[in-house]
């Protein structure tokens, strides 16, 4: 990774990231989007975040592209402990508490 | 207009964004961590976090440039997601729209999902809170958060190397992304949309430059969109026989 990628990569998504949080507020009193831009923009954060860690759920590097019980295990109940509860420290503890049960049953180190 | 009132709206956004830490400090703390091993120095992890300020856009870049992914589908996959703050700064902007550019540019900087969520629900729940209570109580409930996301990424750096492989910290980022996105799956739209974006982000997994992701987004919000739409249809045709 040259040093130039990252610093290109910094700036401009911050100056992005700036620009789309100061859209509507930095348009005086700035009314409704219409719906059917909202309809759409209520589904990005679903739209791009699992299709971004489906495949390192499925093939980690850490074991070369192999599906891996320990964290597979620990991605479903992740994920059903996140639905089930809404609450986002849950859900975190015990996927982790499950992916090191796992690589300890498993004797993966 | 009492200045008391407004500082303890300041207090009171402060104590809803505390509980936040819990989800910011590890996240941030991550971030630091995988962005040194990916080989960024401590000035580029520090500039990442404080000019970025977007926790999950910020993994979704490290992790495609650690792929070596071209630079423009790195930006366009994190711009990607961080659209949904367009909705954010729309909603905002009913509430807080009349208030100074000054601040209003300060707002946008620090508007993070955690404020974003605690500020709007309080302006629903008290639409008669003065411009000035509104405005304290976003600075108050940013104020724990946003700072922190800075100085637990300054900490991920600083512990760095010495995390030991057994603890297979390369999955805290699919944890934590995981914990995040089930509470969002509140409707069977947003279901069938994550649904949509996994099948076909694995599907296209192959295409060059990871530009299978940036499809897998598009439709996956199209799709979340119309099966919305198609629900509320359903329940018009329910509602009236």
């Amino acid at each position: 990774m040259s040093d130039s990628y990252i610093w290109t990569t910094i700036i401009v998504l911050g100056i992005g990231t700036y620009l789309i949080r100061f859209s509507f507020l930095g348009l005086i009193g700035g009314k409704d989007l219409p719906d059917w831009a909202l309809r759409h923009l209520r589904y990005t954060a679903v739209a791009v975040l699992p299709g971004l860690i489906a495949p390192l759920v499925l093939w980690p590097a850490a074991t070369d592209g192999e599906v891996d019980p320990a964290r597979l295990s620990a991605a479903l109940v992740t994920f059903a402990v996140g639905l089930l509860t809404r609450n986002v420290i849950a859900a975190i503890l015990c996927g982790g508490a499950t992916l090191f049960g796992m690589i300890w049953l498993l004797g993966a180190y | 207009m009492s200045g008391t009132g407004d500082k303890s709206y300041y207090w009171t956004g402060f104590r809803m964004g505390v509980p936040f830490l819990l989800v910011v400090m590890p996240f941030g703390l991550l971030f630091g961590v995988v962005a040194t091993e990916a080989g960024f120095t401590s000035v580029q992890t520090m500039a990442f976090s404080s000019v970025v300020f977007a926790g999950a856009a910020q993994f979704a870049a490290l992790q495609l440039m650690v792929d070596d992914a071209p630079i423009l589908i790195v930006i366009a996959t994190a711009l990607a997601v961080n659209l949904r703050m367009a909705m954010y700064s729309a909603s905002l902007a009913v509430w807080l729209g009349e208030a100074p550019l000054w601040k209003r540019a300060l707002i946008a900087y620090v508007n993070v999902d955690q404020s974003y969520a605690v500020s709007i629900n309080r302006y629903e729940d008290e639409p008669h809170l003065t411009l000035p209570q509104r405005i304290a109580f976003f600075f108050g409930a940013v104020t724990p958060v946003c700072p922190m996301w800075v100085v637990a990424t300054g900490l991920g750096i600083w512990i760095g190397d010495t995390i030991p492989d057994w603890m297979a910290l390369d999955f805290a980022v699919p944890i934590c992304f995981l914990a995040i996105i089930a509470p969002m799956m509140r409707t069977l739209a947003h279901m069938i949309a994550a649904v949509t974006s996994i099948l076909l982000a694995l599907l296209f997994a192959g295409l060059p430059y990871n530009f299978g992701l940036l499809i897998a987004a598009v439709v996956a919000m199209m799709v979340g969109a119309q099966i919305e739409l198609w629900m509320a249809r359903r329940t018009d045709e329910v509602a009236t026989p």
